[in-house]
């Protein structure tokens, strides 16, 4: 074995290519399973995708969000249809630029106002929501995909 | 009732969903060559920058007003304008996406307070994809057009219209008095289907404002002008003449053009460039069912550089009978190049034109441009010429796969032209394909 990609299509290894695909003829009473177009295999975009029109990708960058399991590098599915609530990870557009953020509401009771604001992993500084920087949701994080491949082999 | 949806300064606001520090900001989107500015924001429009006016005439403008330029990203677009059809089929029953950026909807039948109706949509779109839009109702396509045009501008120019019409207009919710005030208060020539020749003629013959072409009288309009314009005239009167789908009236000519970033001195330049029109062109005229019996080739140095000598070529080449095929309209235009081209000059713009443009029935299949937007929508037919076969293919896969996909043969030449590259290629400021490309998304701080 050479590299992991001796395996990346599960065909055992050191053998003169891949082997041809042949056509399966399987006679059956109970029929050919796979010719059922009502069973579909697992497909990732029907499972995590809620939105697919509102649904947008993004490349996290830094290490503030840990806390959140964000890690550099990873991608994140970000859902414009949800609105975001407390403890929300969100895309937040902050001094015209996105940036990944919790929300948190704190502080209500005995007549005083709810405040929000958007927290990062210690010790970077929340940031207060006031009426003169109001919050804009961009988005709200919905998965976070990691690859656990490394270098090239990487998506 | 009928309802068109478009997005408010589409390209720009496309731009502005990635880069939210855009916002507020002067910006224009540079067509691909990056010569010319074909969107605008509204800041962008109230420094007075003009729509197709040369990037250079405003370059100025980014030291000495923060004008923001970036280059065409029709990948960008194309999946943003999608996602907002997708959105807006959600609304009724039929859509017929009539531009990247507009669509109508059919209202026949809903009983909906529209209004209330509009507001939603447009703001599902806003919070599902960043988009503004404008939306505008009326009982005719012409009508529902310039409802949009309305609350477009009641919305951008505050005064202008009734405060209450901006962003959404229902001409069905308007009392007749009401509506002539609009139409009184409306340029004859935002009228949907009125160009500019025909809005110059009418205003010398004293037809300034909407309401002044609707008390117009039917037959002078039709002996001076077309059947198109009564047909118009029917429209705006309330009488449905165009349903869903039904295509727009025919252009009369098909003209692709552009200015050139950097000018071209060569003749393969200018035929690389002109053969390149010209298929487009070809495509646009099969997208409408038609056939050209002439091409006109024009190309020309720029007026604006006083210091270079001027020389200005333009050609129409009769067809021996009319045709939709690429090959036979690039080879016309090329000879066409070839017998006018003067070498010496620095040509700035070419252009390629089709005339003399007639239908051909149900022989060349007309293609359904938004095919993968809208489920439904039936196959093209195919066509039993082989070469309209070829042709209907080559569309359907550049539309598909993207521009230039697929080309013949002689619009991908291969050439020694160094300044051809330049032509091809300059994007020098293009943004992240964004939602298409895997290793463009948007980086986020975390």
């Amino acid at each position: 074995m050479d590299s992991p990609d001796d395996f990346a299509d599960g065909a055992p290894a050191g053998r003169d290519g891949p082997a041809a695909p042949t056509v399966r003829r399987t006679s059956s009473a109970f029929g050919a399973p796979g010719a059922d177009s009502t069973v579909r295999r697992h497909d990732l975009n029907d499972v995590f995708i809620r939105h697919q029109d509102a649904t947008f990708l993004m490349r996290a960058a830094g290490d503030d969000m840990r806390g959140a399991g964000i890690a550099d590098g990873d991608t994140l599915l970000v859902d414009r249809a949800l609105t975001a609530g407390h403890g929300s990870v969100i895309i937040a557009v902050i001094e015209g630029e996105l940036r990944c953020r919790r929300l948190e509401r704190a502080g209500a009771g005995r007549g005083r106002r709810a405040t929000l604001r958007l927290v990062a992993d210690e010790p970077v500084a929340p940031i207060e929501i006031t009426d003169d920087a109001p919050l804009e949701v961009w988005g709200v994080v919905t998965t976070v995909i990691k690859s656990l491949l490394q270098g090239a082999n990487r998506p | 009732m009928y309802a068109l949806i478009d997005g408010n300064n589409f390209y720009v606001s496309c731009e502005r969903v990635f880069a939210p520090r855009l916002v507020g900001r002067p910006v224009v989107v540079l067509s691909s060559n990056d010569g010319a500015c074909i969107a605008r924001s509204n800041e962008a429009k109230d420094l007075g920058v003009k729509m197709a006016q040369p990037w250079f005439q405003v370059r100025h403008l980014e030291k000495t007003a923060g004008l923001v330029a970036v280059s065409a990203n029709h990948e960008l677009y194309g999946d943003m304008s999608a996602r907002m059809m997708a959105i807006e089929a959600r609304y009724a029953p039929r859509q017929e996406v009539y531009s990247i950026d507009e669509s109508f909807l059919d209202f026949d039948g809903v009983r909906d307070d529209l209004v209330a109706t509009g507001r939603h949509m447009r703001a599902t779109i806003l919070k599902e994809t960043g988009l503004p839009t404008s939306v505008g109702f009326g009982a005719t396509k012409t009508l529902a057009k310039l409802a949009n045009n309305i609350a477009k501008t009641a919305d951008r120019a505050p005064g202008s219209y009734p405060a209450q019409l901006a962003q959404v207009c229902d001409f069905g919710r308007l009392a007749r008095g009401e509506l002539e005030a609009l139409f009184a208060a409306t340029d004859v020539g935002a009228v949907w289907g009125v160009g500019r020749k025909t809005t110059a003629r009418l205003k010398a013959g004293g037809v300034h404002t909407v309401l002044d072409l609707m008390r117009a009288d039917v037959t002078t309009l039709r002996r001076q002008f077309s059947v198109v314009l009564e047909k118009t005239l029917r429209e705006l009167h309330g009488t449905s003449c165009m349903a869903l789908d039904d295509a727009p009236p025919t252009r009369q000519q098909i003209l692709v053009s552009r200015s050139f970033g950097t000018p071209i001195t060569h003749v393969d330049g200018i035929l690389e460039a002109v053969s390149e029109f010209a298929s487009r062109a070809a495509e646009r005229l099969r997208q409408q069912g038609s056939v050209a019996g002439a091409i006109g080739v024009y190309f020309m140095t720029s007026p604006f550089r006083t210091n270079d000598r001027q020389h200005s070529a333009n050609v129409t080449v009769p067809l021996p009978r009319p045709t939709g095929d690429t090959a036979v309209l690039m080879r016309a235009a090329e000879m066409a190049v070839r017998t006018q081209f003067r070498a010496g000059f620095r040509y700035a713009k070419a252009g390629a034109i089709l005339s003399d443009i007639q239908g051909i029935g149900h022989e060349q299949g007309e293609l359904d441009l938004f095919a993968a937007a809208a489920e439904a929508a039936p196959p093209a037919p195919v066509p039993a010429d082989p070469r309209a076969r070829l042709m209907t293919a080559m569309d359907a896969l550049n539309n598909r796969f993207g521009r230039d996909s697929v080309r013949l043969g002689s619009t991908a030449v291969a050439t020694n032209g160094a300044e051809i590259a330049v032509w091809a290629t300059r994007q020098e400021r293009r943004s992240p394909r964004y939602t298409t490309r895997w290793d463009e998304m948007p980086v986020v701080r975390a």
